[in-house]
């Protein structure tokens, strides 16, 4: 008898573009190939039209399920405003302090135009959401119950003490990896509720297993480690020409403060003060993306910096293939399926030790993000020596694609089976 | 008769400092760590080892008889840092049992890249032996026993030695036996001894193995196993790393012990001795000739040049270490000349190699880098240091 599964999701690409969704997909996806049944419960604010399977009945009405194009995987969309982590509004400098409060309260723009329905705030759409769930999941028949990050985690522990069965948390980020110290006490509490009241607990990598167990206080024995795996399309990258004869360094992420635009920056200057043609990409928005723009005026390389906002589909592809080398100087990763895409995309790595991957993966450069020296002497070395750049691109390409989101399905049917022993 | 021929590798490289782009010190060595590894080694292994090899010389009255190869880099660190232990080398050449081998002055692959280099490094090292022990070496041996036919030619050219060591590897060997001695080919002097690996490496990297069918590994059993080469064999080439003893295996697997009571057991056997290198050269006359066109070393499971020369970052090092050689040595000054030849220590590149990076293993052991790419970084920063101040004191043209 095979675990089926009530999955509590995020949105698949393309309509988000952070890790989360991408993780969800990935993992579902992969949980199909496998055989395995899942009830995907997605929150929606509109209509969908679903990559790979037939479009969505048109129209503002919401029917009970839509078709994925999968065998095994049941989409059920609950009508609610929750989005996770978009790329945000980006805000003027003086705000955004404030503008970075509110990152994830921020609200989905219908694609067509329309504007979707506003929860009036997060927490009562999170409890509206948690009791959609409930009702939904009356007429579900499932085995365990997987609950992607806080804001799914009321809705899942709804759901056990409904039913009695498992709740599997996975956490994809942690306040902290959004807040730093300066928590939302609120966002904590419902983090920390749902981790103590899961059986078990997925973690996308050591670093965060770590952080769940020294932050929110949960029995190592309880939390296991999934890393995320990698789509690979299968297709041969070819490079996309360049306008400019310059090397280029990429960024690619939302600019918050998380992702640690401004070490990029400072590192930036470094680089330029050794080596004349070398600019810079910043690809992506986020709430420190005005104060970005202004950082690298202010360190007098704003002619070597390239803010394109956010990107989607071929644009992302195109950045990457520009790109001599992508970094992600993220203050705290989770996991960063970013630098596994950018090598998908033939593009070396360099990494903040500050991240999952950066634990697992060898054929990357890895730095501290507050290393600002180290950074730019590791970014100069990789656009001067092309033996580097070569056997970072190669050996880390080949690397990538190990992370297979098959073995991290295979895993999390070992953690269901667990979950269900236990309770 | 079955002679064991003990061959000991004692060799610590001078370890980089951190240096990135933004360096522009002259002092590219980890002045700190370099010490404090030497002086760990000392006191776990190079002290407690001599002081043991010296007694089982004395016990056995001139019976017992190893060799050791010195590199000059180490030598160098062991006069700064432990002082003692250099005495107790001069100690053990005092007794006369005890055969100090030549090889390049910097456990360099210079062989590989420059000639001029390898013939200069061994000359240089030659003359340190004599300097330091009162022996001119006649034996060679190449570092990590990196070895071809044109090696051994190149070795007889310069002249002094009677014989060259090399890896016993089964591709090179063939149904022959590494137990006895061999001649390169073209080669009217030169003997050739070949390592006995099975033997070396049930002492070096076996003896703790508790996985391993033979543990414990006492000295009798080893003495049986020596035993059973009289009748077919001359000679048992025991050559080992030196820290072996109390650094890779440690004090508590009871190397020591096994090592205290092996002479005695070998000696057991009226025709089991203990040769120098020279010795069993001057003993026993060459069986066959061994050809091997192709460059071996005592590396991993590949046995050739691949921990050092296995990628492309490992291939840009030495190329550019090699091209600015006519830069350093026209540059005129001594300290540029002495950092350059620290560089060409092997194990610089070792640190690059990514063979098995993915697993994370023995090389890690060894290895002061997080990671091959943070070695090479390194690596070049410093080369691309040294080469702009050479050229800032070369004539415009000489590169």
């Amino acid at each position: 008898m095979k675990t089926r599964t009530l999955m509590l999701g995020w949105e698949f690409p393309p309509f988000i573009s952070g890790g989360l969704g991408t993780a969800c997909y990935g993992l579902t996806k992969a949980m199909d190939r496998l055989g395995m049944p899942v009830t995907f419960v997605l929150p929606r604010a509109m209509p969908i039209r679903f990559a790979g399977g037939p479009d969505s009945p048109s129209g503002t009405e919401v029917s009970e399920y839509y078709r994925t194009g999968m065998r095994h995987v049941r989409l059920r969309p609950i009508p609610s405003t929750l989005v996770p982590y978009t790329p945000g509004k980006p805000c003027k400098a003086a705000h955004w302090h404030h503008a970075k409060a509110q990152a994830a309260v921020a609200t989905l723009e219908a694609t067509d135009g329309q504007r979707a329905i506003y929860g009036p705030d997060i927490c009562a759409e999170v409890q509206r959401y948690a009791i959609q769930v409930m009702k939904a999941a009356e007429s579900e028949e499932f085995d365990v119950i997987h609950a992607h990050d806080w804001m799914t985690f009321p809705a899942g522990i709804a759901v056990a003490t409904r039913t009695g069965k498992p709740l599997v948390v996975q956490v994809h980020s942690t306040e902290f990896d959004r807040s730093g110290e300066h928590v939302n006490q609120h966002v904590y509490d419902i983090e920390r509720q749902g981790m103590h009241a899961a059986t078990m607990i997925i973690a996308v990598s050591n670093y965060t297993r770590n952080i769940i167990i020294n932050r929110y206080g949960i029995a190592p024995e309880k939390v296991e480690v999934v890393y995320n795996g990698i789509d690979f399309n299968g297709r041969t990258e070819t490079s996309f020409p360049r306008a400019w004869p310059d090397k280029t360094v990429l960024f690619l992420g939302r600019v918050t403060m998380q992702k640690g635009p401004e070490y990029f920056l400072f590192a930036a200057k470094r680089v330029l003060e050794k080596m004349e043609n070398v600019k810079f990409v910043m690809a992506g928005d986020g709430d420190m993306l005005y104060r970005s723009i202004e950082l690298a005026a202010n360190l007098g390389i704003g002619h070597k910096v390239f803010f394109t906002r956010f990107l989607r589909g071929d644009d992302v592809d195109r950045a990457y293939q520009m790109a001599d080398l992508y970094v992600m100087p993220s203050v705290s990763e989770p996991f960063g399926i970013a630098p596994l895409e950018a090598l998908q995309h033939n593009v070396p790595v360099l990494v903040s030790k500050t991240s999952g991957i950066a634990e697992t993966f060898h054929n990357a450069l890895k730095v501290d993000f507050w290393d600002i020296n180290e950074m730019a002497n590791k970014m100069v070395a990789v656009l001067r020596y092309p033996p580097l750049q070569e056997m970072l691109r190669i050996e880390g390409r080949k690397e990538a694609l190990r992370f297979r989101w098959e073995d991290s399905a295979a895993r999390v049917g070992e953690i269901y089976h667990k979950a269900m022993s236990m309770v | 008769m079955a002679s064991v021929c003990f061959y000991f590798q004692v060799h610590q490289p001078y370890r980089l400092r951190h240096y990135t782009i933004f360096d522009s010190g002259n002092d590219y060595f980890d002045t700190h760590k370099n010490a404090e590894i030497c002086r760990k080694v000392a006191k776990k292994c190079y002290l407690p080892a001599n002081r043991l090899f010296l007694d089982l010389i004395r016990q056995h009255g001139g019976r017992f008889k190893i060799s050791y190869s010195l590199t000059g880099v180490l030598l160098e660190q062991l006069r700064e840092y432990a002082p003692k232990v250099l005495e107790s080398f001069q100690e053990l050449a005092d007794t006369g049992c005890v055969e100090f081998l030549c090889e390049t002055y910097h456990h360099s692959l210079s062989y590989l890249y420059s000639p001029r280099e390898f013939v200069e490094q061994v000359e240089a090292h030659r003359q340190l032996m004599y300097d330091l022990f009162g022996q001119t070496p006649r034996v060679f041996r190449n570092t990590e026993l990196i070895y071809n036919n044109s090696i051994a030619q190149a070795v007889e050219r310069i002249g002094g030695f009677d014989a060259i060591l090399a890896e016993g590897a089964d591709h090179i060997l063939g149904y022959r036996s590494p137990n006895y001695v061999y001649r390169p080919p073209n080669c009217s002097k030169l003997k050739l001894l070949l390592k006995n690996y099975r033997l070396s490496d049930d002492i070096a990297f076996r003896f703790s193995n508790r996985g391993w069918n033979e543990w414990p590994l006492g000295a009798d059993k080893f003495a049986q196993w020596v035993n059973t080469v009289n009748g077919n064999g001359y000679v048992v080439n025991l050559f080992i790393d030196y820290e072996t003893f109390g650094e890779h295996q440690w004090e508590d697997t009871g190397i020591f012990e096994f090592l205290q009571h092996l002479p005695a057991e070998v000696l057991k056997h009226p025709d089991n001795d203990f040769k120098t290198p020279s010795e069993v050269a001057a003993a026993y006359e060459a069986v066959d000739v061994v050809d091997v066109p192709y460059y071996i070393s005592w590396a991993d499971i590949e046995r050739d040049l691949s921990a050092w020369l296995g990628n492309a970052m490992q291939h840009s090092a030495i190329r550019e270490l090699y091209r600015i050689e006519s830069m350093v040595k026209a540059s005129g000054d001594p300290d540029i000349l002495d950092q350059w030849r620290k560089l060409q220590t092997s194990d610089h590149l070792y640190y690059m190699c990514t063979k098995w990076f993915a697993d994370g293993d023995v090389h890690k052991y060894f290895n002061p880098y997080d990671s091959p790419y943070d070695s090479y970084i390194n690596y070049m920063n410093i080369l691309d240091h040294l080469g702009t101040r050479c050229s800032a004191l070369t004539p415009a043209g000489v590169a």
